[in-house]
């Protein structure tokens, strides 16, 4: 049976209880319990890392299967800008996203022209007066969550332009609406995505959000579809023309997309989430005050990273830039800056709920009982061989010790400090085994 | 009841910058302190903790949580601050350019450290050292 954890499914038939993830997830978010990986859903921020390293392929996201576009009469595929990079450049952006219209959809829009848009706004959004420096890029949805469990204080800098994917959906909805007859609710709109934190805002928007013209009915993963799609490209039919995007906006797949478009600014862009991890760090300390703007992505190379992606994240990088460099020559949007502003002002593309921060629980709402547990914690900490084995349960002795403390795990879940109880116990049956029967008689 | 944390910061030591004021702010999470005192302590501590690898011969770093207050003191043995006043003001520095390659010595530091602590007292020796203790109100 599989068990839905946050984002993330566990196929418990697969899961050995390995501990792989335990130590690899950046916000210790994961513990063992009875021989299986469990997720501490306040501390998840649902990047990925477990999904992609777990040997046993025991942890999967939860996506949609693509027969849930027939729930729906009129069908939208919206592919993120990582497709492209999936594919060698032989096959023309217009040939992948006509093989992506085969797979049955209605209308393939990309998110790369939400991303065009919003990277367009950015400019304006940048002046807003109301951001403390530097201003932090709200794209990667890992790190907004990362932000509000880890540097809750940072949750101001995040800048307040929804994402390219909600933005497209909204764009299309609205043109949907206003140029055609078709119900809102007879239209679905699906994004074909390369990570797990995109497809959990699909499925648990965390906004409140009223706007039911903002809806995006489900996020299919990238490799679901891959081989499909693979397969329309090579029958050799003919490719319609949908490509309606720049080099800048496919750009968005790659660490650094979205920053190139802020001119003349001091940014600063991070891939991988340790070292987004890092930076953040500086960040919080003051340390990095000249930049303006930080755009932080959880996969190493950026979406072409996902978790949910089949091509290698360096090489989907090359093929995007080729596509980048020849695009060049050939085909640009041409998007006015009226409608750039016009979409801007309309705020239709500003994230409405607050960000808020999301802190860790102290170890007791009273400081004076805060500060007892903690030196408990630190007796305990001193007590256990400082390995980080993991063999425990929990990712390394300090968190066990934490645990202990708060009533979750118990002390002999060390094994080695099993070891040395059992052999106190093993000395003490000796001692008794010399003394004797108590009452003077043997066993015989 | 109190509680307290001490981290030792050697001279030169660029490689672990920045541990200390981490661990501080990771403590004083748990502990439950509010999100804006702790990014206030964060800077000071990391301000102290840049100083101590940068001018000292090394020295301590010691935070003391009481149930109003936190102290933060940094403590070093090192050359002493001839002029405070001069080393208090913005953009002041003596910082060499190696280290001002690596984006320290911008003359912040002190600067720093009086602007997030809700009191700072600085008291050095020549040739001995420099102690500086800064205080947090909670609440």
């Amino acid at each position: 049976m599989e068990k839905l954890l946050h984002s993330v499914y566990l196929d418990e038939e697969k899961c050995l209880g390995c501990t792989t993830c335990l130590r690899n997830c950046p916000t210790g978010a994961i513990r063992v319990r009875g021989g299986k990986a469990t997720i501490i859903e306040s501390k998840c921020i649902d990047c990925g890392e477990c999904i992609r390293i777990c040997p046993h392929k025991a942890k999967l996201a939860k996506t949609d299967p693509l027969s849930k576009i027939n729930d729906y009469k009129y069908k939208v595929a919206i592919p993120a800008p990582t497709i492209i990079g999936q594919f060698k450049t032989k096959h023309s952006i217009d040939r992948i996203l006509s093989a992506i219209k085969s797979l049955g959809f209605d209308e393939v829009v990309e998110v790369a022209y939400g991303a065009e848009v919003v990277g367009r706004a950015l400019k304006y959004e940048f002046h807003a007066k109301h951001y403390p420096k530097p201003l932090i890029s709200s794209a990667c949805p890992a790190v907004v969550k990362l932000i509000q469990v880890r540097f809750p204080e940072l949750t101001k800098n995040i800048c307040r332009l929804t994402s390219p994917m909600a933005l497209t959906a909204r764009l299309v909805r609205k043109r949907l609406r206003e140029q055609t007859n078709i119900k809102n609710s007879d239209v679905g709109i699906f994004f074909i995505t390369p990570c797990a934190a995109k497809a959990t805002m699909v499925n648990n928007p965390s906004s409140t959000e009223d706007d039911m013209y903002a809806n995006i009915d489900g996020a299919i993963a990238i490799k679901d579809v891959y081989n499909d799609i693979s397969s329309f490209l090579n029958d050799g039919t003919k490719a319609n023309s949908y490509y309606n995007s720049t080099p800048g906006a496919f750009s968005w797949a790659l660490s650094g997309g979205e920053s190139d478009y802020l001119k003349n600014k001091n940014v600063l862009h991070v891939d991988g989430i340790q070292n987004v991890i890092n930076v953040l760090d500086e960040i919080e300390c003051g340390k990095l005050d000249t930049i303006e703007f930080f755009e932080g992505l959880a996969c190493i190379g950026g979406c072409v990273g996902g978790c949910l992606t089949v091509e290698n994240n360096y090489v989907a990088k090359m093929y995007i830039q080729e596509r980048a460099k020849n695009a060049k020559q050939t085909s640009i949007l041409h998007m006015s800056e009226e409608y750039v502003k016009e979409v801007y002002n309309s705020g239709m593309m500003h994230i409405k709920e607050r960000i808020v921060p999301r802190p860790a629980e102290p170890l007791d709402q009273d400081i004076n009982k805060a500060i007892a547990k903690m030196q408990e914690i630190e007796v305990l900490e001193s007590h256990l061989p400082g390995l980080d084995c993991g063999s425990c349960g929990a990712p390394g002795c300090r968190a066990l010790a934490e645990d202990i403390v708060t009533g979750k795990a118990r002390e002999i879940d060390c094994v080695f400090v099993l070891k040395d109880r059992v052999l106190e116990l093993s000395k003490l049956s000796n001692e008794l085994l010399q003394l004797g029967h108590p009452t003077g008689k043997t066993s015989e | 009841m109190s509680y307290e944390l001490v981290f030792d910061v050697k001279r030169g030591d660029f490689d672990k910058a920045g541990e200390a004021s981490r661990k501080i702010k990771h403590t004083l999470q748990q502990l439950g302190v509010s999100n804006r005192i702790i990014r206030k302590i964060s800077i000071a501590g990391y301000e102290g903790e840049m100083n101590l690898a940068i001018h000292s011969l090394g020295g301590k770093i010691i935070l003391a949580v009481g149930e109003n207050k936190l102290t933060l003191t940094i403590e070093d043995v090192g050359p002493g601050i001839p002029d405070i006043k001069l080393a208090m003001t913005e953009g002041f520095s003596t910082a060499g350019d190696e280290v001002r390659s690596m984006g320290f010595g911008a003359g912040m530091g002190l600067t720093n450290m009086v602007k997030n602590a809700d009191a700072f007292e600085i008291t050095s020796e020549i040739n001995e050292g420099t102690k500086i203790v800064m205080n947090f109100i909670i609440q």
